[in-house]
């Protein structure tokens, strides 16, 4: 099960180590990772989405809490949350496929940000699995390079 | 206008420290120029290790918070086991380390390491001081999280430039800090809710850790044990919670635990842990571990909560509040049946060693430390099954009297922190039990004892094994002792060395000699006893070697990952 667990830090260097050291200190990997500050900018929002059963995600949330520097921490999963990634894939494009690249972009509510003799660069804003199938269909076209930013999200109740 | 070295000596006056343990280098020669004139005592270690089992061991017995002072580099490296120990055992200590200058760091600059990410997972907290304006307050918040919460070891490391840089700052008035406030009192709903199950259970265990002692409860708890009439049981470093002279008290639990204690862990109804964190060693296979029993856990750290052993009744606080506000609710009972099935079982199953008086064994040794001192000693320990023994055969009754490394469980603890120890309690006498291979760790500190006249006295059992692992090729491993062999005789093939084999190696009536201690033997049972006394007679340091039963195991106990039931109580 993959959880995504939100942390509000202080926004000090080493405290992305702490975090990061305590679940690879415990065999865990994290899928994706986004580090950026918050409305306050002396805190920063660190978003995970870690693989592992609840049970271990429920200790890691409790140990993240007790690091001195870790305001807060929320494990999303199992509530109503909105999530998004944001995605830029530089696709390989001759005269044929051209056009169909940009169909497919369109359908996905996606942009196209950087045009090139031999490619284009799609900018898309989806959650994971709606950036997962946009690549799935991308991919047959050649993808010359891909940056996601890993997952953010903020909680839907209140 | 401070310096940041004056920043940190009023820091850690202001902190109350009174003593200082370490040794100097070229990164703290300003902290040391100042150091000179500190109104504290500063005592010089031989090893950076000792300095932090030192502050560690003071910590354990005071209960006020250790710290120690090294250089960059290797000596910031030396302290990482003395972290990690008191991570483990949650002690409160400060280390502060020196640091090449700011605009070095990162450069591989001479005695550089980076000591805050090596020490992040073994430290509670730790700081790189980049700006001598933050430094004030560091110091203070380092003294505070040490202290307050779960307790555990805080690094601080302070670069050259920034020891000497000036600053306006002061220590602040208050510490607040956003991110940490741990929470002591405990929810009422919860507390009630285990009154109840006290209540009503028929057969209920307090399994009591060091969470009582560290948070100053042994009274409370032992006035709750008695008004209920509930079985104490005891983990290795709660012993001394609780006074195992009571009839209440089962003593030690868990692998090495005794017989009645095991057994009413697995019949027991309701089993209360008071402070203590269901450690692997206590617990044997999780899923068989309490099978009748409502699990209840007071804990200040929410983290400990059904980390391994699934919890019913968490009460999240600190000990002494719960214990406080739970003492009023819980109702006298006598407890007949329980109680008088537990005496049985004591009866049946006391801890027990060959009485043979033509055999010196190291359990005697121990028995005989507890009858002359009257059970009144600090009691340091090494690593082993020397460790266990004398968790057996010495019966504690006031909490801060047992000191030991159980969660890294680091041979080469005991001397400092017996040193440590003495340091904070000169009114007490202060015995190191070791074997003979954790004496061989740190022993260069009994230098400190003799300079510092602090008269610890270091027992030696002396095996010329690594006894506990010894115990467990024995057991496990078919009886190949694979470079478990101190002495020289009867070693593996690979591992024979040429030549004619001294007697003893080392000679360790020699070795505290050379130290400037009194070196003893004791060879035959019947010299144990005069050693003894003529050691702890003795107004300073002295080493006592006795030359025991070599191949004696720690009974009884139970295999790694079996069952508490699953004892084994001889090698039949
Ligand atoms: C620093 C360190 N290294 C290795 C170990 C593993 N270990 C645990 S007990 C033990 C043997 C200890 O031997 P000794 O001090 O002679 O005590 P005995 O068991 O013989 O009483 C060893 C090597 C350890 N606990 N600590």
């Amino acid at each position: 099960m993959k959880h995504i667990i939100s942390a509000v830090v202080e926004n000090q260097p080493g405290v992305l180590a702490r975090v990061v050291g305590l679940i690879s200190g415990r065999g865990y990997n994290i899928d994706s990772l986004n580090v950026a500050p918050t409305n306050d900018p002396t805190t920063s929002r660190i978003t995970m989405v870690v693989p592992g059963d609840d049970r271990v995600l429920e200790q890691v949330t409790k140990q993240l809490n007790k690091l001195v520097d870790v305001i807060k921490v929320h494990d999303f999963t199992g509530e109503k949350f909105t999530d998004r990634e944001l995605m830029l894939a530089k696709v390989m494009t001759t005269a044929k496929n051209r056009s169909a690249v940009i169909e497919l972009a369109s359908l996905f509510n996606a942009r196209i940000v950087c045009v090139q003799s031999k490619s284009l660069t799609v900018q898309m804003v989806g959650t994971t699995d709606e950036v997962d199938n946009m690549l799935e269909l991308l991919r047959s076209n050649g993808i010359l390079e891909l940056s996601r930013s890993g997952v953010i999200a903020v909680g839907r109740l209140d | 206008m401070r310096t940041g070295v004056e920043c940190l000596m009023d820091g850690l006056q202001q902190a109350g420290v009174e003593t200082v343990f370490g040794l100097p280098g070229g990164s703290v020669l300003d902290i040391f120029k100042d150091l000179y004139h500190a109104p504290f005592e500063f005592i010089l270690v031989r090893h950076e290790q000792g300095a932090t089992h030192m502050a560690d061991g003071y910590a354990r017995a005071t209960g006020k918070v250790g710290c120690c002072l090294v250089t960059s580099g290797p000596g910031a490296t030396n302290t990482v086991t003395g972290l990690a120990t008191a991570n483990m055992d949650s002690v409160p200590m400060v280390c502060i380390s020196g640091q090449v200058p700011s605009n070095m760091i990162g450069n591989d600059a001479f005695q550089e390491a980076d000591i805050t990410g090596i020490t992040r997972p073994v430290t509670k907290h730790n700081y790189l001081v980049r700006n001598v304006d933050d430094l004030p307050r560091i110091i203070a918040e380092a003294f505070y999280i040490a202290a307050t919460g779960r307790p555990g070891p805080v690094l601080i490391d302070i670069p050259k430039d920034v020891q000497r840089a000036s600053t306006n700052a002061l220590t602040p008035q208050e510490i607040k800090i956003r991110g940490y406030n741990p929470n002591t009192a405990g929810h009422p709903r919860q507390i009630a809710k285990l009154a109840e199950a006290l209540n009503r259970a028929e057969k209920p265990l307090l399994y009591v850790g060091a969470g009582v002692i560290c948070s100053g409860a042994a009274a409370e708890l032992t006035a709750l044990a008695r008004k209920a009439r509930l079985p104490v049981t005891t983990t290795l470093l709660g012993l001394g919670s609780f006074p195992e002279t009571d009839p209440l008290s089962l003593r030690m639990l868990g692998m090495h635990g005794s017989v009645t204690a095991n057994y009413a862990t697995q019949e027991c109804d309701l089993l209360v842990s008071v402070g203590a964190r269901f450690d692997d060693r206590v617990t044997g296979k999780l899923s068989e571990f309490a099978p009748h029993a409502t699990i209840a856990h007071i804990d200040i750290d929410p983290s400990a909560i059904s980390k391994s052993v699934a919890v019913d009744i968490p009460v999240v606080g600190d000990v002494r509040h719960v214990l406080t506000a739970l003492l009023p609710l819980v109702e006298e009972r006598p407890r007949e049946a329980w109680l008088s099935k537990l005496g049985q079982w004591q009866e049946k199953y006391p801890f027990t060693y060959d009485q043979d008086p033509g055999k010196l064994m190291p359990q005697y040794v121990i028995d005989k430390i507890y009858e002359l001192t009257r059970g009144d000693a600090i009691i340091a320990t090494e690593v082993g099954q020397h460790q266990m023994w004398a968790a057996h055969f010495y019966k504690y009754t006031q909490p801060r009297t047992f000191i030991s490394s159980g969660g890294l469980g680091t041979m080469g603890f005991g001397l400092p922190a017996a040193i440590g120890a003495q340091v904070g309690r000169r009114d007490k006498m202060v015995v190191d039990i070791a074997g003979d291979g954790s004496a061989q760790m740190n022993f260069q500190e009994l230098v400190v004892a003799v300079e510092h006249q602090l008269p610890v006295k270091v027992v030696i059992l002396n095996n010329s094994y690594l006894g506990m692992v010894r115990q467990w090729q024995e057991m496990f491993y078919k009886g190949e002792y694979s470079a478990t062999v101190l002495g020289q005789a009867d070693r593996p093939q690979n591992e024979r060395v040429p030549g004619a084999a001294p007697h003893y190696l080392p000679d360790f009536v020699k070795m505290a000699e050379a130290h400037g201690a009194l070196g003893l033997r004791a060879v035959k049972r019947e010299e144990v006893v005069p050693s003894l006394e003529k050691a702890f007679a003795w107004n300073g340091p002295a080493v006592l070697e006795c030359m025991v039963e070599r191949e004696v195991n720690v009974y009884p106990m139970v295999p790694a990952g079996a069952s508490l039931l699953e004892m084994i109580h001889s090698m039949a």
